[in-house]
């Protein structure tokens, strides 16, 4: 898959001396969702505002559509579609107003069709006449996607969409952005949820401190890094573990009445075969056993902890 | 040149004037109107001519000039300022319109709305005295310069303004003083010839002189020097905003 963004050696330096983005590399594969992860400061609303053209670079290429974002920004620009972290919105024009002005603003001609396709989809159109300042939350974040979405841009930006949204709200807004998905927008977010990430994403990038610390498709880093958990629900509780088992990274935890076993799923052999054999062997029985995977966030918190 | 981007920054700037009618046109004209009642006929009845115009004349190129001034830095000010404030700036910074098209668009409108007031004032002075226009084309060739000037040193004070008050402080404390100083209600040759020479040094002088040639003849300084001094403050305008847009300077830093 081509690359529709690229960024290269990319860092920044802002007046007061911080740097925000130190040499960054990426590529964004065209027509897929990928989700930026990192803790707050860490570099992304920084990254996105320079791709955007909202902050300058101190140093570096970055490359949208083939076209360099500085010297071909009229060509680059019209390729993207940003919605800002914060909700900005001229409080006192209508949904139709502000839409229009955006499609505007890119140059591109009047489409009324479209915009109401695009309020449709984001189910704005019977607030189209409102004052946007008499929306909910939820409903001016929607907004600005339609702002962002006006002038059919190729890329769309996402800068914590549902930060603020609630459960149900959040579910909406990932159906809206598979919907993008499918019909050809490469989409970017950035998310503090990592279920969002987990949920949507086909690659994750980690940030942290201006570095990008990982990109990897979201399947092979779940693999890769994940590690599970085999919890036995002993029948009577160990005062301590038998000599035999000592070969095995074992707990005993909850006062003796569970043995835990922590084991790599990217390694050929997990050792539970041998584990279980050479439990029956101790004579020590177990009531009940569960496994777990250790989520992105697990992954994203060590991440961040070891970088 | 993106044409549709100018004119939808031209049209929603516009759109907010009417909106804010009140603000815009009405306030500036109720102020206008009482400045001709105390000043043009409480007391002007008692000044004899000026130059061989009645004081009630002699004033009003001053104040549509007070009223075009102050309001082109207003609106211009307030237009680049207020998206700052409310963060709807990174939609026009993340457009794909030059520096240029953005100064035509926030510019145009607040020149344009500067440029209606300024002739809505002028009829309404017409309703308090006798008008004659000796050179209209000139006039307006002032009032659309002095427009346009002033709004580029407006977008250049929203810019340059991270609140309120900095947006406040200089059109109050520099140029209403200015602007009062530069001969809206007298004419500098009346002036002790110190003062004369002090006055002088105000840019606005040379704008007002201008502007009431184009109206009786009558100038404090040669009509080809007030043209020479707008120009000179338009291209350092137009230089400051280059510099602005260049460096990103409170924009994209």
């Amino acid at each position: 898959m081509s690359s529709i963004i690229s960024v290269a050696n990319l860092s920044k330096t802002y007046g007061s001396g911080f740097k925000a983005l130190k040499n960054v590399n990426l590529d964004i594969k065209r027509g897929e969702i990928f989700a930026l992860l990192g803790p707050n400061g860490a570099g992304k609303t920084t990254l996105i505002s320079i791709i955007c053209g909202i902050a300058n670079p101190s140093e570096g290429k970055v490359t949208v559509g083939g076209e360099n974002i500085q010297t071909s920004y009229r060509k680059a620009r019209s390729l993207i579609g940003l919605v800002p972290q914060e909700l900005h919105t001229d409080a006192f024009e209508s949904v139709w107003a502000t839409v229009s002005f955006s499609r505007g603003l890119f140059g591109k001609p009047k489409n009324p069709a479209y915009i109401e396709k695009v309020l449709k989809d984001l189910s704005l159109w019977e607030k189209k006449d409102n004052k946007i300042l008499t929306l909910s939350g939820g409903m001016k974040r929607r907004v600005m996607i339609a702002k962002a979405l006006s002038h059919e841009p190729q890329i769309l930006f996402l800068d914590e969409p549902t930060a603020g949204v609630d459960v149900e709200l959040r579910k909406g807004m990932w159906e809206v952005v598979r919907t993008l998905q499918q019909s050809g927008v490469t989409i970017i977010l950035t998310t503090h949820y990592i279920e969002e990430a987990e949920e949507m994403a086909d690659r994750i990038g980690v940030i942290n401190k201006g570095e990008i610390v990982l990109v990897e498709n979201k399947t092979t880093l779940m693999q890769k890094l994940g590690k599970k958990r085999l919890t036995l629900h002993l029948q009577g509780k160990l005062s301590a573990l038998p000599e035999s088992l000592s070969q095995y990274k074992l707990d005993l935890c909850d006062s003796g009445a569970t043995l835990v076993y922590d084991y790599d799923t990217k390694g050929e052999r997990t050792g539970i075969t041998s584990l279980l054999g050479d439990l029956r062997t101790a004579g020590i029985r177990f009531n009940d056993l569960d496994t777990t995977q250790s989520s992105l966030e697990d992954i994203f918190v060590d991440l961040v902890r070891t970088s | 040149m993106n044409y549709r981007a100018i004119r939808a920054i031209y049209l929603f700037e516009m759109a907010r004037t009417w909106r804010t009618l009140l603000q815009s046109i009405v306030s500036p004209v109720v102020s206008t109107s009482l400045y001709f009642v105390v000043f043009g006929a409480a007391i002007g009845s008692r000044i004899s001519e000026v130059e061989g115009v009645s004081y009630g004349t002699f004033i009003v190129p001053g104040l549509v000039m007070l009223s075009v001034l102050t309001q082109s830095i207003a609106n211009a000010s307030f237009g680049i300022y207020f998206p700052k404030f409310v963060g709807t700036i990174y939609e026009i910074l993340s457009a794909p319109i030059s520096y240029f098209e953005i100064v035509l668009g926030y510019v145009g409108a607040a020149a344009t709305k500067s440029i209606i007031l300024g002739l809505i004032i002028l009829a309404t002075a017409g309703l308090f005295v006798p008008l004659h226009i000796l050179h209209p084309i000139w006039m307006l060739t002032f009032l659309v310069l002095t427009a346009v000037t002033f709004s580029l040193f407006g977008f250049i004070i929203g810019i340059w303004a991270d609140g309120f008050e900095k947006l406040q402080m200089i059109p109050m404390l520099v140029v209403t003083p200015l602007t009062f100083l530069g001969g809206s209600f007298y004419s500098v040759n009346m002036l002790p010839p110190a003062w004369h020479t002090v006055a002088l040094l105000n840019p606005v002088v040379y704008l007002i002189s201008g502007f009431r040639w184009s109206f009786y003849e009558i100038a404090d300084v040669s009509v080809s020097v007030s043209i020479g001094m707008t120009l000179a403050f338009l291209v350092m305008c137009l230089a400051i905003i280059w510099w602005i847009f260049r460096t990103g300077y409170r924009l994209k830093n």
